[in-house]
Formats: structure tokens, sequence, C-alpha cells
């Protein structure tokens, strides 16, 4: 009867785990495959973001959804019509890639995301801001390098600032393309750890090189 | 056993069975989210805390989500730059509709400004009307960290003397501080008739508030204005750098510990004006040519908590010799020899102590002495004496100035609700001026003026919302030299119009002491006075800033002069009084034009005043009644080059004869008259061949300035001889200045700064 006891105990729990593990990854997929299509609406990134950080300050432990509520937070910055407040969207995905990085130190990917916030800053008012967002951006962009090599995602951070830096100032086309070659490359070969790790950026590479020729 | 075995089963089953019953009983939970004015909030977070339930409000405020979740939860709606609300909600099966309001915090980014008075110059700070590289590619300034604000409105165009004369104050009614401390000597020695350049590198600073009146209860001793700079935290990169130019020579190294967290700096300049003096005719005839041997060192630390530690140190001396004619004759000339040794230390730190308190402490000490001869000279450069007529006796001198200051001061800072704080500290210091006046004959006066000055203050910053913030403080000195005590009363109020406008008021009561030229003196003297009142209107956006200013200076207790048994001029008594009133007007465009910045400002000033010598209340000759400037910057991208132009036009200012009439025992005006109006075109060019170029080993940019392009005669004022029957124009040593630089660094592209710099 113990044995039972302890069999239904461990068979209840495990379920009751794989339940937990099951919802958090359905509900990361189900505003995953949101993310695609709200690039072509921006306000849909604001309501992304607020669903991922729900996700993440109920799991706690989870980098990834830390990780998805900084991007949208950040993209949004970008997109948003209103450039004034990119600001505090920047800061708001700096507050939460800051918890993805304690969780999961040393990660490529999260070096990405610091790279896009120290761009998005950037973007407000370039001229004034580049002494000290753009050193930040590209020290972002060489440590996602160097800590995953074969991640594609740093590659096209580089290619497609390059591609928007005007020619007399060392960027253009002819600069980016070789670096959003390696770039696709990298897609071409790469793999994501599960369903819900970051695989995103391979169209947005492939457009950028259709848009250089 | 069996017992168990069945509550097992109810169990599991009724786990089982749950989530399915569950779904037949999510509950809606709705509402609307506004803010405390009930207009709509767009994009606030509504989180069932600890659950993944939740929504994001849309544009009309509303949100609404299913959850499976029942019982007592937190429902939190949260949005930055908003309080976020926790509502305690109980889930049973009926919907629920919740409609919060948010109350907007007051931020930085969205609170008014409390400037009043100030110009700043910043890359960060909100209401900034300049950068910091405005300083140095704003042409008429040469570099000068002081001279691009007379650019601004406020300021007059003064040339036979350096600083700032601002809102119809003297150069000495304007101070300077660095990082809280005051700096003495800011400029190089004057010399008669020319002004001299600012000791210090503009590159030293990476933020600047130039206050032309109603400034914080923070600073003290100045009737008129303070220019408060901030030195620049840790460099980027170790670098070296090195210049080159028609004026000397000059390099330096800045080392960035590996951590970031430290650095230290050192550099020497080297100038020495022969070359651009061959080249460009002097009026003066100068047997010695400016040569000045400078350097200086620093290093800061950032502590733990994110505060800084920085000293910075500066030696420097320097030798000019001029020969011009003698007003009083024909054939003799009039030698000028001046040598000086300036030191300076200032130690800093600020920081946070934890608990919303910070600290903000620093000692500085500076040294400096002056060896000035003054040679009565024959045709052949010969020293003459000429003992008749007497006045005669005073030209053949040597005056040896040294003085010794130390300061030290603290600010405590309490951080308090949004962005209201308070604050209050005191500072002590102490002078130490020596005089030793050598004539010809023999004659042979020695003084010495010691002060130790002590002064409290306290201030509190107030925002009552994002629209409306006051800054109340107040200030109490001691001077030795008039051993009682003042109390200045501050005030500055703003209030926001619109989104990018505001209004703003300041009033202030500011005393200063004696300049040290009209001391010691036996009777007991008070603090000259000047009360100010100001009202602002500006409007800023991105690309475009206006502003207004209005303003009514009312000088009390101004020092009156009176010659002792030599005939020096000393303060007598506090008699004098004046006042200035004015408009001013400052227009600034980044957009309008491609590519083109520029800036207009204009000023109106009505003042006058009765002290020293004036025998009544009449305009100063340091007052114009109008002075506009018009600055403008173009980067042309592809040739690589920036190219700035700015004029300055001040209408013509008084000049009088002031004599002492021995028979009536007072001063009398015998001749006056004005200038001619002051035009001043200058242009620079600015040249980054590397622009563009990947990671380039040196990196260069090439600077030509020209000062008064046009040659246009200058007239500052009227020098009198002896007897008042001759005048003399006081005009630029040259016609123009031409500068040509060539600067290079090392270890770090600076093409994006450069570019930066320069757009």
């Amino acid at each position: 009867m113990k044995r039972l006891i302890l069999s239904a105990l461990i068979v209840f729990f495990a379920t009751s785990l794989f339940a937990q593990n099951e919802k958090f990854i359905a509900a990361m997929k189900k505003n995953l495959s949101a993310l695609d299509t709200s690039f072509k609406e921006p306000a849909n990134l604001l309501s992304l973001a607020n669903n991922f950080e729900r996700i993440a300050t109920a799991e706690k432990k989870e980098w990834l959804p830390y990780y998805y509520a900084a991007f949208c937070q950040v993209n949004y910055g970008y997109l948003g019509k209103d450039k004034s407040k990119a600001d505090s969207y920047a800061d708001k995905a700096t507050a939460l890639i800051a918890v993805a990085d304690s969780l999961s130190p040393n990660n490529s990917e999260i070096s990405c995301i610091k790279s896009m916030i120290a761009s998005c800053h950037l973007m407000v008012d370039p001229m004034q801001r580049y002494m000290e967002y753009g050193p930040e951006s590209s020290s972002n962009i060489e440590a996602a390098i160097q800590q995953d090599t074969n991640n594609p995602r740093p590659y096209f951070l580089q290619g497609q600032g390059l591609r928007y830096t005007p020619e007399q100032f060392g960027g253009g086309c002819k600069t980016a393309k070789p670096i959003l070659q390696i770039s696709l490359d990298k897609y071409n070969t790469f793999r994501p750890v599960s369903d819900i790790h970051p695989n995103w950026g391979k169209t947005q590479v492939e457009n950028t090189i259709k848009g250089c020729n | 056993m069996c017992l168990i075995y069945n509550d097992m089963k109810h169990f599991l089953t009724a786990v089982l069975v749950f989530p399915v019953f569950s779904l037949f009983s999510q509950v809606k939970l709705s509402g609307h989210i506004t803010d405390n004015k009930n207009r709509p909030l767009y994009g606030v977070s509504i989180v069932l805390k600890n659950t993944y339930d939740g929504a994001t409000t849309d544009s009309t405020g509303s949100f609404s989500f299913l959850t499976d979740e029942k019982g007592p939860h937190d429902l939190e709606a949260s949005i930055s730059g908003y309080n976020p609300i926790l509502q305690k909600i109980t889930i049973d099966k009926d919907p629920i509709v919740l409609n919060l309001s948010l109350k907007e915090q007051i931020t930085e980014l969205k609170a008014v400004v409390i400037s009043a008075g100030a110009f700043e110059a910043s890359d960060k700070n909100k209401g900034a009307v300049l950068n910091s590289i405005d300083i140095v590619t704003t042409p008429s300034a040469n570099g000068d960290v002081t001279s691009a604000f007379k650019s601004l409105p406020g300021t007059q165009q003064v040339g036979e003397s350096e600083g700032l004369f601002v809102r119809g104050g003297t150069a000495t009614e304007s101070k300077i501080y660095m990082d809280g401390n005051l700096v003495n000597n800011f400029f190089y020695s004057s010399t008669p008739g020319i002004a001299t350049r600012g000791r210090f590198n503009p590159f030293l600073f990476k933020g600047t508030v130039f206050s032309t009146g109603g400034y914080s209860a923070l600073y003290g001793q100045a009737l008129s204005s303070a220019l408060i700079l901030e030195s620049t935290d840790l460099p980027e990169k170790t670098e070296a750098d090195l210049g080159l130019s028609v004026i000397g020579i000059g390099g330096g190294i800045q080392h960035l510990a590996k951590d970031k967290k430290s650095s230290w700096g050192v550099s020497y300049n080297y100038v020495n004006l022969w070359l651009a003096f061959n080249v460009i005719k002097q009026k003066q005839d100068f047997n010695k040519v400016p040569v000045a041997n400078q350097t200086d060192a620093n290093f800061r630390i950032k502590t733990k908590s994110g505060g800084f530690i920085k000293y910075y140190g500066y030696v420097s001396s320097n030798k000019v010799g001029y020969r011009s004619s003698d007003i009083d004759s024909a054939l003799l000339k009039n030698g000028f020899g001046l040598e000086n040794i300036n030191t300076y230390q200032n130690l800093n730190w600020k920081d946070r102590l934890g608990n919303g308190w910070r600290i903000n402490t620093g000692v500085s000490f500076s040294t400096n002495r002056d060896d000035i001869n003054n040679d009565l000279l024959d045709g052949n450069n010969q020293k003459v004496n000429v003992t008749t007529p007497a006045f005669y006796n005073f030209k053949n001198f040597a005056l040896i100035n040294q003085a010794k200051y130390a300061q030290a001061r603290f600010v405590l800072e309490k951080k308090l609700l949004g962005l209201s704080a308070i604050r209050f500290g005191s500072e002590y210091f102490y002078s130490n001026e020596k005089s030793t006046y050598l004539l010809n004959t023999g004659a042979n006066f020695t003084d010495q003026v010691t002060d130790k000055l002590f002064a409290g203050f306290a201030e509190a910053d107030i925002y009552l919302t994002n629209n409306l913030a006051a800054k109340i403080g107040t200030r109490a000195e001691h001077s030795a030299i008039m051993d009682k005590w003042n109390l200045a009363p501050r005030l500055s109020l703003a209030y926001k119009l619109a989104s990018n406008s505001q209004a703003s008021f300041a009033y202030g009561i500011f005393y200063q002491n004696p300049e040290r030229k009209y001391l010691p003196v036996v009777t007991a003297l008070d603090y000259s006075k000047a009360t100010h009142y100001i009202f602002q209107y500006t409007k800023q956006t991105k690309d475009h800033t206006f502003r207004t200013e209005l303003f009514y200076k009312k000088y009390d207790d101004l020092y009156k002069t009176a010659p002792n048994i030599y005939g020096r001029e000393l303060a007598a008594n506090n008699n004098g009084y004046g006042d200035a009133k004015g408009i001013e007007f400052f227009w600034r465009d980044k957009k309008t034009l491609k590519n083109v910045d520029y800036w207009i400002s204009y000023s109106y000033l009505d003042t006058k005043r009765d002290f020293l010598n004036f025998p009544t209340l009449m305009q100063p000759s340091f007052a114009a009644s109008h002075t506009a400037a018009f600055v403008l910057k173009r980067f042309v991208l592809p040739w690589k080059t920036g190219f700035n132009f700015s004029y300055n036009f001040a209408t013509g200012r008084p000049y009088y004869r002031i004599a002492y009439d021995n028979i009536q025992s007072k001063y009398q005006v015998t001749d006056q008259g004005k200038t001619i109006n002051y035009k001043n075109i200058s242009i620079s060019v600015n040249y980054i061949p590397g622009l563009g170029k990947k990671d380039p080993k040196a990196f260069a940019v090439w600077v030509l300035a020209i000062n008064n392009v046009l040659g246009q005669n200058q007239v500052y004022t009227y020098n009198y001889n002896n007897d008042g029957s001759k005048k003399e124009a006081v005009t630029p040593p040259g016609k123009r200045f031409v500068y040509i630089g060539c600067f290079l660094s090392f270890g770090i592209d600076r093409t994006q700064d450069a570019i930066n710099n320069n757009l």
C-alpha cells in the first residue's frame, strides 16, 4: 500500500510538473506564433510584450519569456510612431533583459537584445547619442559573436546597422552585404535548441540582401 | 487501507476532472483604465499576479480577458510613467468589471524644468540649449570655454578685458565653478587692453550651466552670474592625442583601467605666438611674444555605488611683454611685462549614500603669482626716468601679486518623492592676497588682504505635479572682511503650459565682497547687493528652441571709491546703486534648412549705475544697449568638412574720462562719447579626412578659423591721457586672427565622434 501511495504521489507530481511545463510551452508557442504577424501591426507588440512578461513573472526561473518580453518591448520602441517614447520602452526592455541575463549568463541571444536596446536609444537622436550608445551597441554584438559563433543574429544586427549607415561613414550596402551573407549562411545551418528558443531574423536578412541588389 | 485507497481514487478523479470542470467556469475580467484626468490610458499591462492571465489596454483604455483562476488574487495595473495599482479581487463565478485610475509619476522626462535665468550646455539634460561641442565649434569663441556664451543673450561683446559681462554687471560679478568649487584666476592674468583667454580646455567639461541671473543658493559671491562647469567622467578608451597649430604644440594621454572603473591622464601644452604675430601684424610691439607652458593631470575613480572621486590639477606659467606708444608723450613708449605662475588643484567626491541620500563634497587649492613690470622707454627702447610731471612717476613700477586660495565644501541631498529633493551644505573659503608695489622713486607699498568666508545654504526642489515645480533656497554668508552676516533668499518657479512650452520665474538676492584691487580699507564696509527678477518663456522641441526672458535687476550698496593720499582708488562706502532691465530672445533651429543648424540671439539692456568713481548715475562703459549674435553651422558630408559662421553685433558703448577734481574733492566726467558699433564676422572650417575609413590608426581633424574675416574696425573703448587733451581708441591687437591647427588622436576611432560633433 505504501508503495501504491508513493507511486500515486510520484505520478501525481510528475503529471502536475509535466502539465505545468506543457502549459508553459503551450503559452509560449501561442504567443510566439503571434509574434511574426505583430511586426506588421506594431501595436500588438506591446500586448505581446506584456503577455511574455506575465509568463516570465509567473515562472520566474525561465529566461525565455523575459527574453521575448524584452525583444517585443525594444521592437515596439523601434517601430512605434512616437519616437519620444522609444527611450521608455528601451528602459523597460533593459529591466527585463537584465533578469534574463541573471538566469542565463553569457547568452549570445541576450547580448543581441542588449545591442538592440542600445540602438533603440541611439535612434532617438543619433547625432547626440552616438558617443554613448554606438560603442555599447557594437560591443554587445561582439560579445554575442564571441558567446556563440554559430548564432546568425549578431551578424544580422551588424549587417543591418551597416546597411543603414551612410556610405561616407563607412556604411552602405557594399560593406553590409558580406556580413549579411555570413549571417544568411549561419541561418541556413542554424537549428534552435527547441521550438520556443530564438529563431527569428532569417526573412529579414533575406529581405535586406534583396534590397541591396 | 481501503479508506486511503478510496480517498486517493477520489482525489485523483478530482485532479483529473478539475481542468475539464474549470474550462466551463472561465470568468471574464474587464475594465477601463484612465489617468487622473480621466483620459484613457493605452498600453497598460493588467496582470493577475503569479498567473499567465492578463491583458493590455487598447487605445480606448479598455481591457478584457478570461481566467480559470478562482479565489482571492492580486490584480496589478502598470505602465511606465504612472504609479502601479494593486487591487485585491476574489474570483468567483461572476464576471468582474474594474475601472481604475492611475496617477502620473513625476519624472524627469515629463516634468517642467526649473530654468529661469539659466542656459545649459549638455548632451543629455532636457532643456539644454547648446551641446558640449557647440562650445568648440562656435567660430567667434576660438575654442574658449566662456566665449561661446557670448553668442547667447545677456552677455556683452567686451573685448578690452576678459570675463563675462552679464546684464549690466562687471566681469567680476560673474563667478566660475568647477565641480562645485570656485575657480579663482579662471582667465590668464589681465594685460591692459587685451582680453585674455580662459585657462581650461573645453573638452574637460561634459556639462555647463550658464546662469545669467537668479541662480541657486548653492552658489554665492556673484552679483550677476554663475558659470557652473561639470568635469567629464571616465574616458571611453585609452587614447593619446597630439595637437599642432600656429600657436603651439600639445599632447596628452588618457588611460582607462581594464575594469573600466578608473582612469588617469596627463597633458602638456606649449603655446608660443611668435609665428602668428610675425604673420599677422599686431598693434603692440611684442618684445616678448606670449609664451605659456601648461601641464595638467587628473584621475577619476568610479565608486561601487556609481559615484565618482575626481582629481584635477593644473600648473601653468606664462610670459608676455609688449611696447606701445605712451599716450602722454610723443616720443616715449610704455613697456609692459607680465610673468605668471598659476596652480589649481581640485578634489571632488560625489556619491550615493543610500536611502536617497547623496553627497557632493570637495576641496580646492590654488595659487597665483604675477610679476608685472611697467617701464617708460625712449625711442631706442631704453628705460628712462621721468619725474616731472609727477604722474610720470607712476609709469615706472613693478608690481608683484601673490595669492593663495583654499576652499572646502559639502552638499548633502536627500531625494524625496518623485523629483523633489532637499539639499543643504556649507562651504569655507580662505583667501590670502598680497601685493607689493614698487615705484622707481623707491617708494614701496605692500598690502595684504586675507578673508575667511563661511557660507551655509539650504534648498528644496518641490515638484507639485509634472507641470508645476519650485526651487526655494536660502544662503547665509559671513566674510571676515565685513565681519557680518548676510542672508540671501532665492526662489524659482516653473510652470508647464503645454507639452513643449513653459513659463518660469526667478527671484533672488545676491551679495558680493569688494574687488581685491579696492582693498584694503579701514572703514567698515557692507556687502554689495543685487536683487533679480526674471520672467522666462520657453518653447522647445527636438529641433527648435525659442526662449525669451524679461528681467529687472536692482543694485544696492555698490562700492564707491575715493583716492587715498597716493591717488590709489579704494573702496570708501556702500553708497552706490543702480539697476538693469531688459528683454532677450533666443531662437535655435536645427531643421528648417537641411543640414544647417543656426541660432540667433538678441538682447536689449537698459542699465545705469553709480559705483566706483562714477560721479553720478550713468550707463557704464561695459554695457551696450543692443547686442545680437548669429551662429550657423553646416556639415558637408561628401567633403568631410564642417563650416561654421558667426556674426556678432553690438551697438556702441559709452566711454568717459573720469577725473578727480582736487578742488571740489570729487570725481567728474570731463569728456564722454560713444564708440562705433561692434561687428565681427568669424568663420571656421573643420576638415576630417579620415571620415568613414575603417579602423584608422590615427585620426586627424584639421581646423582653420578666422576671426574678424572682413577686418572690420572694432573699437572697444577709449583711453585718455593724463590731462584729458588726447584720447586713444582701444582696439584688438590685430585686425583679424587666423588659426590653423591639426589634432591627432591615437588608439580610438574618433570618426563618428567628429561627425557627430560637427553635424
